[in-house]
This record gives structure tokens, sequence and C-alpha cells, in this order.
């Protein structure tokens, strides 16, 4: 666990932009919560609709919520503007703030339920109008009730406020996503003991709070408040300090060529003396709508990829044809400028171990035509309801003996021990080149291409000095120097690499 | 005889339709400084008839005259402010002192109540004024009423409603408790309304005894009209339960 201690000191501004976004979404989830319980303890009905809607979205995964909130801010956009964020800090708290909900709710109307009838029918029969009941009698009775709610609904939020990263909001799960796609167990671990220390501290002073209130010590749960709002005062003050509004965002999906590739752009720009700041592990689904918005300025998007799920497009085009096409549409609907592509692909192709093709006489997969008969290939779990391989089967017209599905790491493992005699690969994947693997041609161009493209947010689509940082990347990037970077983040051996130093590699290797 | 309290005709239904009568139809006036004593059995309406006085139930029909207005007119809080109110279920506020409970009602009306005067109340109902500053929950059942009966005194009120104060303490406590609440009955020129199913405790502590059955005033007599076996066959039939037991106990103690 090299590194263990560095990574974790350096979580700083994670960690604040983690307590941060949790706090407010228990500050949100309070202030909807409590009234809504007070109505709650004056109608049966309202309590019974309020706490089933609270159960039901505790039933969904909060992965799953959190991801829900891009489409429903984007459709809420035509109520409230084009200037309404649907990534980053908004949908991440109306999401934990729902998330809440439930504990905070519950706790305070079983609170009330409880609370006993003669003293309530004492505070009416000394003369509390109601407001004054909820204020002298009510509240105070219920308090270290909601407390304990408030405290179950914090430590939930900490913890799943780490998966608010895949919508773009930087928070501890920052490197627990990069360290898990990277096998970087340092960085997730770092990010796993941050976020677990970060619930247990505030569990112990929300518990002393809570404790203080049912004993009425006033010390103890004043000191406990106190404790409380100091850390969020430095937290807050952290990021308010911390804020660069001028910084140039990079995201990153969650792979590891991403990874590299955000170090390398953002190196260039360091070197421009431009500040920059790292959105790693996005969810791929919303990169090119984060980037339309300028929530982040710089993405690194594939042909293919924004073809048909952005483009929506069912066809297929030529390479060129493809590229010009996305540059027109997305300067036109979107004002994103593609500056130029890498010069590499991350496609599907039909990769082959060196010695078997040779044998068989093969290079293209036109060539596998007559023999495709007697050949097994493999796939991952999707490859052969994907329309890639519908494509290609119906472009070349081939009857294949066997079809086989694998785990991606096991595919590579069926190719060498002869299980399968070719495959579904990434082209820059790093295995290509250390497993001596060959890439079949496609001739008739059946299979899309992925030409990997430099993107620029609306923001900074007119900025020359920026432009002039990145244009030595254009084209200088072939696939098998990122297939030698892939693989050095992606191996389990000593020779393993952080994608910053793979990034550095590059670099050189590129002549930068 | 000067009234202090109406009850014209006074109702109250429950149920979707109103077939359940709790209390139908009940007129009486209540003398100021008078200590009446509304008895009968459980579910009788006697509880639901006091909670009327100030508001906690409000009326189907008919109306409650309190110092000649209409109680349902007033704002309950000030109503109540008027009224002190002592129940079986005490209702002390746990997060309160013994003396911060003795003083919410008039701050609630915006006064402070003075140490001393918490001090003279607590020695109105015998609670060493060292209790102020006590909490509740370390107080005895007995104690706990005692403070709820000063509470009850603390705004100066015109009318002290008591609704089976002594239900839940044990026979000692309760018959000192009940006298003591006599005397201050005497010394303060209040005007009380006790609520209770024991009529021993009416006959003993009040000067006239409203007898309750099934929503209805049945008897309105003083102690000794009752004792001379007037009021009818359902208040001689209570009146009957404390007598036959003094009697057995009289013989006991001849025998």
């Amino acid at each position: 666990m090299e590194g263990f201690w560095e990574i974790l000191w350096g979580l700083g501004d994670k960690l604040a932009a983690h307590i941060v976004l949790a706090a407010s979404a228990i500050g949100l989830g309070i202030l909807v919560a409590l009234p809504l319980a007070v109505w709650a303890s004056r109608s049966q009905s309202v309590a019974r609709i309020s706490l089933g809607f609270a159960s039901l979205v505790q039933t969904i995964p909060a992965l799953a919520l959190l991801a829900l909130f891009f489409p429903i801010l984007l459709s809420l956009r035509a109520v409230f503007g084009e200037g309404l964020p649907t990534l980053g800090f908004l949908p991440a708290l109306l999401a934990l703030a729902l998330y809440a909900l439930l504990p905070i709710l519950r706790n305070a109307v079983t609170a009330q339920a409880n609370l006993d009838p003669g003293v309530l029918e004492a505070a009416d029969g000394v003369g509390m109008t109601s407001w004054q009941k909820l204020r002298l009698v009510e509240a105070p009775l219920a308090a270290p009730f909601i407390m304990a709610g408030i405290r179950t609904a914090s430590v939930w939020t900490i913890g799943a406020a780490t998966l608010s990263t895949t919508i773009g909001q930087p928070s501890l799960g920052d490197p627990i996503f990069a360290g898990l796609q990277t096998q970087n167990w340092a960085l997730v671990l770092a990010g796993c003991f941050a976020s677990a220390a970060l619930a247990l501290i505030v569990d112990m002073l929300l518990g002393l709070i809570e404790r203080g209130m049912a004993a009425r010590n006033r010390w103890q749960y004043g000191g406990g408040i106190l404790a409380v709002l100091l850390g969020l005062a430095a937290a807050f003050a952290y990021q308010s300090g911390n804020r660069n509004d001028d910084a140039i965002v990079i995201a990153s999906k969650q792979f590891s060529e991403q990874y590299i590739l955000a170090q390398l752009i953002g190196s260039q720009l360091e070197e421009a003396g431009y500040e920059v700041e790292y959105r790693d592990g996005l969810g791929s689904a919303v990169v090119h709508s984060a980037l339309a918005s300028s929530n982040i300025d710089i993405s690194v998007d594939y042909t293919g990829t924004i073809w048909t799920n952005e483009m929506k497009r069912t066809d297929t085009a030529p390479r060129e044809e493809m590229y010009e096409a996305i540059v027109k549409w997305d300067r036109e609907t979107n004002g994103i400028r593609v500056l130029g592509r890498l010069g590499f692909e991350n496609a599907y192709a039909f990769a082959m171990r060196e010695d078997r093709a040779a044998e068989l006489g093969v290079t293209s997969l036109e060539d596998l035509v007559p023999i495709a008969g007697q050949l097994t290939i493999g796939g991952d779990p999707e490859f052969f309801e994907r329309p890639e391989w519908i494509a290609v089967r119906d472009a070349y017209g081939l009857r294949v003996g066997e079809t086989r599905n694998f785990s991606p790491t096991f595919m590579y493992n069926a190719l060498k021990s002869g299980e399968a005699d070719a495959i579904s690969a990434y082209t820059s994947d790093g295995r290509i080149a250390e497993d001596q693997l060959i890439i079949l041609k496609d001739p008739r161009e059946a299979l899309p291409s992925y030409d990997a493209m430099l993107m620029m947010s609306p923001r900074i689509a007119n900025d020359e000095r920026i432009v002039a940082a990145l244009e030595p990347l254009i084209g200088a990037i072939s696939v098998e120097a990122m297939r030698e970077a892939n693989y050095a983040v992606d191996r389990e051996d000593e020779g393993k690499m952080s994608p910053k130093a793979a990034a550095e590699e590059l670099a050189d290797k590129i002549g930068l | 005889m000067t009234s202090i309290l109406t009850f014209d005709q006074i109702e109250r239904r429950y149920g979707a339709s109103g077939e359940v009568v709790a209390v139908g139809g009940v007129s009486c006036e209540i003398a100021s400084r008078s200590f009446t004593a509304m008895v009968g059995a459980s579910g009788s309406g006697k509880s639901t008839l006091l909670k009327m006085v100030n508001a906690l139930v409000v009326p189907s029909a008919g109306r409650v005259l309190f110092g000649g207005e209409d109680v349902t007119a007033l704002k309950p809080a000030a109503l109540r402010r008027r009224v002190g109110y002592v129940f079986q279920g005490i209702g002390l506020f746990p997060h309160f002192s013994v003396a911060e409970n003795i003083a919410i009602g008039p701050r609630l009306a915006g006064e402070k109540l003075a140490a001393t005067r918490i001090a003279e109340l607590l020695e109105l109902v015998e609670l060493d004024p060292a209790m102020a500053a006590r909490m509740p929950d370390e107080l005895s059942g007995g104690q706990r009423q005692r403070v709820g009966v000063a509470r009850a005194l603390a705004g100066d009120p015109e009318l002290l409603l008591m609704d089976e104060p002594f239900g839940a303490l044990d026979p000692i406590t309760r018959d000192a408790l009940g006298e003591r609440v006599r005397e201050l009955h005497e010394k303060l020129g209040l005007t009380t309304i006790m609520v209770t199913h024991d009529m021993a405790e009416a006959l003993l502590l009040a000067d006239r005894v409203l007898v309750m059955d099934s929503g209805s005033l049945v008897a309105d007599c003083t102690p000794q009209e009752l004792l001379a076996g007037k009021g009818g066959d359902i208040a001689q039939g209570l009146v009957a339960v404390p007598r036959q037991q003094a009697e057995k106990l009289a013989r006991m103690e001849s025998a």
C-alpha cells in the first residue's frame, strides 16, 4: 500500500467538497422533513403518504437515484431555462437530500406519535397556542429522537455521497472510482478510509448532541453543535478559498485510457500556465452533456459513441464522413469545438494470435469468410447482441462455427489457450501489444470507427491560447503508443504505473 | 347567588352522523365560590362536560357561558389562562423544572413569576420551596400532583377545573391532598368543579353534587340531601356504596 498516506493527505479538497455536499443534502433533508413531520402529526393521510414516498425513495439504489436526476433536470430545463445545471452539485444535492429524508421523517413522526398524551393535554390546558405547544413542548421532547434520525441520515449520506463522482460532483468517491478502474488499491483504500472516518466522526459528534439533548445537558449538546459547526465552517471556507472559476476542468470516463489522456492534457495546459482541475470517473452517458453545458471544459470522446449515443444515428458512415458530420453537428447544436483527432481508435475489432493468423493465412475479415465455419469466435458478454457484430456478420456474410461469451479478462486467456480463434477486442487495449495479437483489417468498413477526439466546451471553444497548447496532441498519439500506456496502468506486476506516470511516459514518447 | 358559569342545553355528539351521545342537552348554573362535584360512572359524560368549559372539547350544540361570555367565542389560549386545570394525567412538562412548570401559565401571558411567588405556591400545596429546582421525574406521584395543583393556581384563576385529580394517588395521599384542595378553595375564594367517580370523595369535599348518567344530569343535590335519600335511584345507588362500607366498618369496630 505504497503512497497511502501521501494520497490521504492530498484528499483535502475532495474531503471539503464531500462535507459541503453531504451537509447541504442533510440540511435540505431536515428543512423538508421537519415541517412535513409537523404536518404529518396533525394529519393521518399526510403521515401515510409522506412516509410511503420516503420509503419508496429508499428502495431505489443510490447510484440509480443520482443518475435519474440527470434526465429529470434535463426535462426541467423547459421550465427553468438552459442555465439549470444537470450535472454536478445540484443533482447530487437533490438525490442525497431525498435519500436523507426517510430516517429524519420517520423518527420525527414516531417521536411525535409517542409523546405522552397527558403532557399534550396539559399544554392545551395551561393555554398554549398550537405554535407555543410545538415550540415549548413537542419540539424539545421530540428533539433527541429527531437527532437520532439526523444521525442515521448523516452516516448514510456521507457514504452515498461517494457515488456523486459518477455525475460529475467532486467527492471522496473520486479516488475510489479512479482506483477501482486502474486497480490502484492505495487510492481506493484512501478514499474509503477518509469517507469512513468522516462518517464515524460525524456519528460520534451527533451522538454526543443526541445524548446531551436527552439528558438536557446544555454543555454537552452545545459543545457537540459547536464542533459540528466548526467542521462545516472549515470545509466551506476551504472550498470557497479553493474555488477557481478560471481553472480548466478536464473530464475522464471510467477507464484507464481516459485517466491517462486527462493527465496528458492537464500537463500540456499547466505548462502553458493554466490551472487545471480533474473530474475523474464520470459516467460515460453524462460526459457529452456536461461538456455542452460547460460544466466540464475538455473531454476525449470517440466518433462512434457520439454518432450512436448523441446523434442517435442507427446507420454507419465511412470514417471521414462520420468525423466531419460530428464536427459540424456538435458545433451547430451544442457549441462544442472538436479540436481534432488524437490519432488512434478505440474501436471494436477482431484480434487473433499472431501465430494462429499466420498459420491460417488471415490478415483481414475477408480472409475469415471461407474458413469461418471451423472457427470459434469469443466476445464480451454483450458483443454478439451489439449492432457492430450484426454489421460485420451481414457485410461479410460470416457464418461462424461457434460464438462464445467471455468476461474481458478471460477472453484474452481463451485466445492464448486456443479456446477461441478470434475475439472481439478494443483496439487501444494494452493487452493487444502484450499478448502479441494482430488486429484483422476491415476493408468493407463494417465496423464503425471510434476515433478519439479532443473536445472543448463552448466556454473555452474560442480561446486560441488553449487551442495552441493542445494542438500538439492532435494526430500525435498512435494506437501502439496508447496501447503501451494503457498496459502500463492495467498490468498487475511491478511495472504498474499510475495514470500520471503513464501520461508522462506517453508525452516523452510522442516528443512533447 | 351570582353564577360564574352557565351550561345552556349543551350537547356533545361523536360519530359521522352524531349517533354517539356523550353529553345530551345539559343545563345548569354554577355559583361563584361554590365547590361542585360531578359524579357518575365511566362514560357518563362528566369529563366531556368539564372539558367543554375550557374548550378542550367543542360543543356540538348549546352554549357554555363563562362570566356571561360564550367560551367558544373566546380565544382558547386566553380562556385557559383564566381557568386552572388539574387532571389525572398530571402532565408536568418533563423537560421543565418544578419552578418552570408552575410558572408556565404566567410565562405564556408574558409575565415572569417571581421566585417568592413560586415558593408561596409550593407552600400552599405543602411542598418544600427548595423543590423548585427539581425535575418532575425526581418527585413522587403525590408530589407531582401537588405541583400540578400549584401550576393550576399560579395564574390566579377565576375557576379551578379538576378531572379525577386524585385518581392515580394512594389513599393516604389522596385524602390529604383532597383536604388541602378544599382548604385552598376556601382560603383563595375559588370556584371549583371536580369530576370524580368516587361518591365518598364528592360527599366529603363538595357543597353541591351533580350526578351524570348516559350524558344527562340525573341529580343536583347537596351532600346532606343525598345522604337523606334524595336525588333518585341512580344517585342513591352511588351513595349506597360508601354508606355500606362505612356501616360494615362500624359493625366490625363494635363487634
